[in-house]
């Protein structure tokens, strides 16, 4: 017999409830209290690069760079000096500074924007070099918000119960994407790695996250050209001979960094300050209850509108770290936390608002209490 | 709406807050960069507060036009009406 199968007898209907009934429930981790961050760690480029070694190619001065910019140097990493080496040296400072082994380590989190690798991820490489292999491991893409996006990630993963004690890094080499005779970002960036672990707590130590992104203006802070333009010049030269498209002086066809300067500015200031105001907002608490405001350090300019926009008083220490590490994207945020724990260490324990935002562009926000 | 005199009164003060500049220098003919001295990132707050002001938008793609006071005061005339 085809077609529809007969009813099943009432007695039997009886019998499916009752086998519902007895399916098993489902096991799920049992959530943390709250969250904190335990420990900062720090790397710097080794090579300090001053503006006037930087100001020849884009017909510039140290004066010209130090009043549109803040920046007096910036910290850059030699050719033998990796992306995973720096974001090795500022975890495991981390990790051992929480007081913990890479095996106490149950997921890596890396921002990164600079690998040179599309895959395998930076992040299983550095569980690696931590000990925490089989810590699950991803890199995740926001730019200058990168950090804070880890830091919202981490927070999520420790109170749900789904992991202990997280490290989240932001490590950039932007050296490798920098064009010297680039005006409108290329003389700010410079290199380092930023790391906190993240671990459960009995109180809240990680208010909520406010992020978001605004794809529309996916431009306006980019690469100036996609890989593909570059493999496809390659391999005319490597078919046919004709370099000519490798070699073209006016035209380099390695994709480097580019922002639109006012805009991004009127963008970080102005629309940041709404957020970081949100961000504020939802912890519950005032710019006047903060110990330290830790902004991206895209910019000092930038820094000084958004404490000026958020009203930020004179008692609260401001991350400035760009003075002397330059623009250094994902691990601008936990830098300026490093330094600013180094310099006063009467801070730890305090609230600080952390903020970054960048290409995509995308931004994300938190108040958290200082390691 | 303010009429033309009023906005340059109004934009010289945003440019003395912003700059410090005295808002005598502050005249028609003078350009932003040039004669003014101020950068594109001045500019651009000189532009946020002028849409408080004088209630109006000036997109990010129209500031590049604003080559001198005249143009600001001229493009903010026109928002207005």
């Amino acid at each position: 017999m085809t077609g529809r199968p007969p009813a099943l007898p009432a007695q039997r209907l009886q019998q499916n409830v009752e086998d519902q009934m007895t399916t098993p429930t489902l096991n799920q981790y049992v959530p943390a209290a709250g969250s904190r961050i335990l420990s900062v760690g720090a790397a710097r480029g080794n090579l300090v690069v001053t503006n006037d070694d930087i100001a020849g190619p884009i017909n510039s001065s140290d004066e010209w760079i130090q009043k549109r910019t803040g920046i007096i140097t910036r910290r850059r990493a030699d050719a033998d000096t990796s992306l995973l080496d720096l974001a090795t040296e500022a975890a495991q400072e981390a990790v051992q500074k929480a007081g913990l082994t890479g095996a106490d380590i149950d997921a890596v989190i890396v921002s990164t924007v600079t690998s040179p690798y599309a895959t395998p991820s930076v992040a299983a490489a550095l569980a690696h070099n931590l000990g925490a292999t089989p810590a699950p491991a991803f890199d995740i893409s926001a730019a200058c918000a990168g950090y804070c996006y880890g830091v919202a990630q981490a927070d999520a993963l420790v109170r749900s119960g789904m992991a202990r004690n997280v490290v989240v890094v932001g490590a950039e080499k932007l050296s490798d994407v920098i064009d010297e005779t680039d005006r409108s970002i290329s003389f700010i960036l410079g290199d380092g790695a930023g790391a906190v672990v993240i671990a459960a707590s009995e109180e809240t130590g990680i208010a909520p996250s406010v992020w978001g992104s605004d794809g529309e203006r996916w431009d306006t802070v980019s690469m100036t050209r996609s890989l593909l333009d570059l493999r496809d010049a390659a391999e005319t030269a490597r078919r046919t001979g004709d370099t000519s498209a490798l070699t073209n002086p006016e035209d380099r066809l390695w994709p480097t960094l580019r922002q639109d300067g006012p805009s991004v500015f009127r963008w970080a200031v102005w629309s940041m300050a709404k957020v970081a105001q949100e961000a504020l907002d939802k912890a519950g608490v005032a710019p006047g209850d903060l110990a330290a405001f830790l902004p991206h350090q895209a910019n000092e300019r930038i820094i000084d509108e958004l404490a000026k926009q958020l009203k930020i008083p004179d008692t609260v220490t401001i991350g400035r770290d760009i003075k002397e590490t330059g623009n250094t994207s994902a691990a601008s945020v936990p830098l300026a936390m490093h330094r600013v724990l180094e310099e006063d260490p009467s801070l730890s324990g305090g609230l600080a608002l952390q903020i970054g935002f960048g290409a995509g562009l995308v931004y994300g926000a938190q108040v958290v209490r200082l390691p | 709406m303010a009429d033309k005199e009023a906005i340059l009164a109004g934009l010289a003060e945003i440019v003395n807050e912003e700059t410090g500049l005295e808002t005598e220098e502050v005249q028609l003919e003078k350009s932003f960069t040039d004669d003014l001295d101020i950068d594109s990132i001045s500019m651009m707050t000189i532009v946020v507060n002028a849409e408080e002001k004088f209630d109006v938008k000036i997109p990010d793609e129209e500031v590049k036009n604003l080559k001198t006071v005249n143009d600001a005061v001229e493009f903010i005339a026109a928002a207005q009406a």
